[in-house]
């Protein structure tokens, strides 16, 4: 596997909270992803993870702390926003395509929309990723007439459409039949593998052991255990997190 | 009758269904359901207010000139085929709700937008436009608008008229829009956000297409509306449908004939728009 270790910092985290009116969702979190880095955040419900990485591409405002994602600091300014949001894909767990669009059409918007670039460009690229996320022949089928695992997998098309340099996942495969959990997990092995830098937030060990990095271990909006794979899964420092990896790794 | 009984006996207890009022009071209710005899009700409720209201008007001794009405809708002379009075007035009629649709459409959608931008004087400006005119009569409004701001802004009394069906429209039509927009699921904001998409190019591509299955059928309603509403404008003299109607009336004395078409031509124009929309609702189930 190529790996790009390239040791630039890509995303900045530093001290940030979250609130929801009372609610603290994030309470001093750090964290730093270089370039090409494949970092997994896993963590019980309600710990924060989503909301972490929804607020690197801004679609949860910070309360305070500082978030700079590719150079450009995050925030209220509306050009700094979209011009991170160009560069940052996002996979959501419900995977929110575009229901009146086709498959082609959910992947072209975007790039023609937003980047500008003609109808073409736009669909030789969407036919590209779509082999890439082997389902070319649903070009023209609407979301609805596809499976789940399909569906998300035009999802991770069509944000690598927009060609971004950082990919986030929120737990992606987690509204997913269990029959079609791993064709997804599959493209996204693949896609740890042409180098790009991936932050996931999943409970899907075996594919972090596979791709990650890092390991992140969050709980109630607290990083708790930062480690590389194999000291995460073997030799975790904190109690909380042997436990939550016992409870999981179990079955 | 085993089928009555057979049809009543899931739903009732059992003890007191086998009571024979109950059962007897059940046959006549499921005599009442069926089709032929729900007809022939029909047809002798419409016929006993038919006798009534020819019996009345013969007692009032009313002279029936049922023929002279088709040369107000369309003639024959000399020079070949000519539209009559009334279809000249039910075009005015359609001219001026068109424009009045158009014009309500975009102010609602403004409205709409003003009220969902999130911003506190945009959503109050918007509040209290819809207050205001969702408070007012339509009679009131159209005053208001031909004797108070018309004079003032310089515009005659055509342009009164779309002006206030317009807005008058606009108040629900915002509503409307607002329905159908909030009808978008939170995830799709999310997924053309993450795409790097404006919030207009989001409306644009993503909501507003979306939106417009849930928004079609209130949207027909309110066009159907509006073209009933446009019959108020008669009273500032424009000569539409309902002015055209008034102006036989006065010069024939044929109240009930002309009154009678004139209900009769904005049925046919509801009835077909309401037919075509339902076209056009089906092929966008289609479609997603």
């Amino acid at each position: 596997m190529p790996v790009e270790s390239d040791s630039r910092p890509i995303i900045e985290i530093r001290n940030l909270d979250k609130f929801f009116g009372a609610f603290q969702a994030l309470a001093d979190v750090s964290l730093t992803v270089n370039a090409g880095e494949r970092v997994v955040i896993c963590g019980p419900s309600g710990s924060g993870k989503s909301t972490l990485i929804r607020c690197v591409n801004r679609l949860e405002e910070h309360s305070a702390g500082e978030l700079i994602v590719d150079g450009v600091e995050l925030n209220d300014e509306t050009t700094n926003i979209r011009a991170v949001r160009m560069e940052v894909g996002m996979v959501f767990q419900q995977f929110n395509l575009f229901p009146h669009l086709t498959v082609l059409e959910n992947l072209t918007v975007g790039p023609i929309r937003v980047r500008k670039i003609s109808r073409a460009d736009a669909e030789d690229r969407a036919r590209k990723f779509l082999e890439r996320v082997h389902i070319p022949e649903q070009a023209d089928k609407y979301p609805a007439q596809l499976s789940g695992g399909q569906q998300q997998r035009v999802a991770i098309a069509r944000s690598l459409c927009m060609e971004p340099r950082i990919m986030l996942f929120d737990e992606p495969t987690s509204a997913l039949d269990p029959e079609m959990i791993n064709e997804v997990l599959d493209v996204m092995v693949e896609l740890a593998g042409t180098g790009m830098t991936m932050v996931c937030v999943t409970h899907e060990m075996g594919f972090a052991r596979k791709v990650a990095d890092k390991m992140v271990f969050m709980e109630d909006g607290r990083i708790v255990e930062t480690a590389p794979p194999e000291q995460f899964f073997e030799n975790p420092s904190s109690r909380r997190c042997r436990m939550f990896l016992d409870q999981i790794l179990d079955h | 009758m085993a089928l009555a009984s057979e049809n009543a006996s899931p739903r009732g207890n059992h003890r007191s269904g086998k009571t024979p009022i109950r059962q007897a009071s059940r046959r006549i209710q499921n005599l009442f359901r069926s089709k032929p005899v729900a007809v022939l009700l029909y047809f002798i409720v419409i016929y006993v207010i038919a006798r009534m209201s020819v019996a009345g008007a013969e007692a009032m001794g009313y002279n029936w000139q049922w023929y002279r009405v088709p040369d107000y809708l369309f003639q024959f002379t000399e020079d070949g085929f000519q539209w009559g009075e009334i279809f000249f007035g039910l075009v005015k009629s359609i001219d001026l709700s068109v424009k009045a649709f158009v014009l309500a459409t975009l102010v609602g959608l403004f409205i709409a937008l003003l009220r969902l931008s999130g911003l506190v004087v945009g959503s109050g400006v918007a509040l209290v436009y819809l207050e205001f005119v969702r408070n007012m009569p339509l009679l009131v409004l159209l005053y208001l608008i031909y004797y108070v701001i018309g004079p003032i802004f310089k515009f005659d009394r055509y342009s009164a008229a779309i002006i206030c069906l317009a807005v008058y429209h606009s108040a629900t039509i915002s509503e409307i829009f607002r329905a159908g927009i909030n009808s978008v699921p939170r995830g799709q904001w999310e997924a053309a956000k993450s795409i790097g998409m404006s919030v207009a190019q989001s409306y644009r591509f993503i909501i507003l297409p979306q939106s417009i299955k849930v928004m079609l059928p209130p949207l027909t309603n309110e066009a159907v509306q509006l073209i009933k509403s446009s019959a108020i404008v008669s009273v500032i003299a424009i000569a539409e449908l309902t002015t055209i109607g008034r102006n036989i009336i006065s010069d024939t004395y044929m109240s009930f004939e002309i009154w009678f078409t004139v209900a009769m031509v904005y049925l046919v124009v509801t009835l077909i728009l309401s037919t075509c929309v339902s076209g056009l609702e089906k092929r966008f189930a289609v479609r997603s």
